[in-house]
């Protein structure tokens, strides 16, 4: 576990590389998680950024928030246009050894739409042939860019304008298909443990081939809730055991501290203390509500079989 | 000279291949360093090919990805390029339409992109035949465009491109076409140039800064594509790269001159090249493989005493208007020939279309015949194009088109159906 002291004693984590005067909202989630992935990866690292709020927050032309190469794609390009850039450095290191070209990292920092819908393809695409990219699907639940819109990571029971009664469907697993690709590093964060963001993306920096990250993003005007509440709910989020944190290296699952006690159902904080915070899900039947906490008991028991396997 | 530069080898040497293979030659004599690709028939063995290559070390330093659709192949290649390495792609009909999206963003990024297009028809119904609707259809998306007759064109036009792409000038990506199966998997003599003639020929690979407007350096962060506002540079960036279309045209002639200079091979002007056109009264443009078959019914026509003529339509975009204007006041009857579709269009053919707005307002022109024929890969047999020469010479000589035009448009070999 990395500490604030040795984070603070890392020269580039203390700089900002995502500066400020960007036009995220208020209480943005996924602010906090560039900043602080840029903290663990510094300015060696060019982004790749498919259609999401990020390529709007970004700066409007001719404002500019990022401190190292960026690039806007196209919204199901993030993981071959990431590629395409990473084997280009490859190339050019070829040609010019001994510069900063064979140190780079290529990060994709995509929304939840970008990556479960319509970027899947790619990211898929680039997992199988495990290329040198970092992928970071940030995940505010639903098309905020677009006015709340239900993607397939939106969970069950959440209102969206395009599920005004609440979606049916439960939310797309997407760090488990990524890891059934088999690519060395597979990891959950929530914006709340920013040192585990750090600790996360330093260690993925230094793995070759296909990084996956996945980040839970809390969305003050998406999920209705103050903006103050930003940390508080991906807190809850933890606590209550709808986002665990773990990681998977090499296919060995290891849970993070806030989230190994989990594994006891009675550690778990009640559903509904996040639930209540959020007025997506004011309308939530209690029928929903049950199949949610099911939903949430099936997941860890998924987790708590791995462990177990590994034991053995 | 860097690692790379000695590590191509190649001597000149003529080899019967595929037109497909003779794309990738000319991607290998052209030291393309990032290869991203994704088979579709008919241009598979382009991609084979190259996979040869790179995997058995005689292009040192390329990277090949093996993208999952043709979405990825042209997003890795905008990513590629961004950083400013020389790429190559190659794709077909159904595939090429999957790389639309990408294709304005190569543009938009304004990015020197080379593609071969082995062109097949649209589906459905499923076709993998010769059919230029594919590369036609992207008309658009501010690529440049230009279609080879034979196989040694396909190798020649390759490098040709690099060479206009990538002036800084111009700065666009740009389609080679030729047919697909008829020009791809029949093999002829193709003159594999020597190494260091290419290298002489081409420019060099992008330097380490990369392109002048576009890099992933992080020396010097920048952030591309950003989203502007209507009030914004947005018009004028879409104003330059049509100027830079236009200002491509002399660059294409350049080209063309500089190449036959070093390899001695002539190309016309570089946009169209013209086939016993001097003395002609009736003349047919075509493009892509039947032109080559062209030249030998103007042969065989003019044996008759009749004097015909033939311009192959080198470049699609940019359009040569000034050629097309000069050729339609030098003869009295024009025929247009298009292995392609446009539907809804005033002739139903994409190029005959242009052809009737390039010379509008233009005093003393040819009377233009738009044809339609050898679409799907449909044989077009060189009877069949005699014949089509004939028709141009009887509406010169009665002054009257022929009766059974579709629209205005002589469909030519097609099938009586009820």
């Amino acid at each position: 576990m990395v500490t604030i002291k040795q984070a603070l004693d890392d020269e580039i984590a203390c700089k900002e590389w995502f500066l400020p005067g960007n036009s995220c909202c208020a209480g943005c989630g996924l602010e906090i998680a560039l900043r602080w992935a840029m903290k663990a990866l510094g300015p060696n690292t060019a982004l790749v950024t498919p259609a999401s709020c990020l390529n709007v927050v970004i700066g409007l032309w001719p404002k500019t928030a990022p401190n190292f190469p960026f690039t806007n794609m196209a919204f199901a390009a993030g993981a071959s246009a990431a590629t395409g850039i990473s084997e280009a450095y490859k190339a050019k290191a070829y040609r010019f050894p001994g510069k900063v070209w064979e140190k780079m990292t290529t990060l994709v920092f995509a929304g939840d739409g970008g990556t479960t819908d319509i970027g899947i393809q790619a990211l898929s695409g680039a997992a199988e042939r495990n290329s040198n990219i970092i992928y970071t699907c940030y995940d505010n639940e639903a098309y905020m860019n677009t006015g709340i819109q239900r993607s397939s990571s939106t969970p069950h029971g959440a209102k969206t304008t395009t599920t005004v009664f609440g979606k049916e469907r439960f939310k797309k697993n997407l760090p488990a298909i990524l890891a059934a690709h088999e690519i060395p590093y597979v990891a959950t964060c929530s914006i709340s443990e920013p040192l585990d963001i750090y600790e996360k993306y330093k260690k993925a920096k230094d793995i070759e081939g296909c990084k996956y990250i996945h980040i839970l993003a809390p969305c003050p005007p998406g999920w209705n809730y103050p903006s103050e509440d930003t940390v508080e709910l991906a807190r809850l989020a933890v606590k209550t055991g709808v986002w665990p944190l773990y990681e998977i290296e090499n296919g060995i699952l290891t849970l993070h501290k806030k989230s190994k006690s989990l594994v006891d159902p009675s550690k778990r904080a009640p559903l509904v203390d996040y639930l209540s915070r959020q007025k997506r899900f004011s309308n939530i039947s209690e029928q929903a509500l049950i199949k949610l906490q099911e939903r949430i008991a099936h997941d860890w028991d998924n987790i708590k079989a791995k462990l177990r396997a590994q034991e053995k | 000279m860097s690692k790379a530069r000695k590590d191509f080898t190649q001597e000149q040497e003529t080899k019967i291949i595929k037109g497909n293979v003779s794309a990738a030659y000319a991607a290998k004599s052209a030291r393309v360093q990032v290869i991203g690709a994704y088979p579709i028939t008919p241009q598979t063995t382009v991609v084979e090919k190259l996979s040869e290559f790179v995997d058995s070390g005689s292009m040192p330093g390329t990277q090949y990805i093996k993208v999952e659709s043709e979405h990825s192949a042209m997003a890795s290649m905008v990513g590629a390029s961004m950083t400013g390495t020389r790429t190559f792609t190659a794709t077909s009909g159904q595939g090429l339409f999957y790389m639309n999206e990408m294709l304005h963003w190569a543009t938009g990024t304004r990015l020197p992109i080379v593609t071969a297009i082995a062109s097949r028809g649209p589906a459905p119904p499923w076709n993998i035949w010769a059919d230029f609707t594919d590369v036609i259809s992207q008309r658009d998306t501010g690529w440049m465009c230009s279609f080879c007759a034979t196989h040694q064109e396909i190798y020649d036009e390759i490098l040709m491109s690099y060479k206009v792409c990538e002036d800084y000038e111009i700065l666009l990506p740009k389609f080679v076409a030729y047919g697909g199966f008829i020009l791809s998997h029949t093999s002829k003599p193709v003159i594999i140039e020597d190494q260091e003639a290419v290298d002489n020929y081409l420019p060099p690979l992008p330097d380490e800064k990369g392109w002048p407007h576009i890099f992933m350096d992080p020396e010097r962060p920048m952030m591309f594509g950003n989203l502007i506002m209507p009030s914004g540079f947005y018009s004028e960036f879409r104003l330059k790269i049509h100027d830079a279309h236009m200002k491509a045209k002399e660059k294409i002639k350049n080209a063309a001159k500089e190449f036959e200079k070093s390899f001695g091979r002539n190309y016309g002007n570089g946009l169209t090249q013209q086939y016993k056109m001097n003395d002609a009264e009736v003349g047919m443009l075509i493009y892509g493989d039947l032109a080559l078959q062209m030249e030998e019914a103007v042969d065989l026509v003019r044996e008759e005493g009749y004097k015909v003529g033939m311009v192959k339509l080198r470049y699609f975009r940019p359009f040569p208007v000034e050629d097309i204007i000069n050729i339609a006041k030098s003869v009295k009857v024009l025929g247009v020939m298009d292995r392609a579709t446009a539907f809804g269009s005033p002739t139903g053919g994409p190029v005959s279309s242009e052809v009737k707005t390039a010379i509008e307002g233009v005093e003393k022109t040819a009377k233009i015949l738009p044809m339609i024929g050898g679409l799907g890969g449909r044989e077009v047999t060189l009877e069949q194009q005699t014949e089509q020469l004939k028709i141009l010479i009887k509406m010169n000589e009665t002054g009257d088109a022929p009766g059974d035009l579709f629209h205005g448009t002589l469909w030519h070999g097609k099938l009586e159906v009820e």
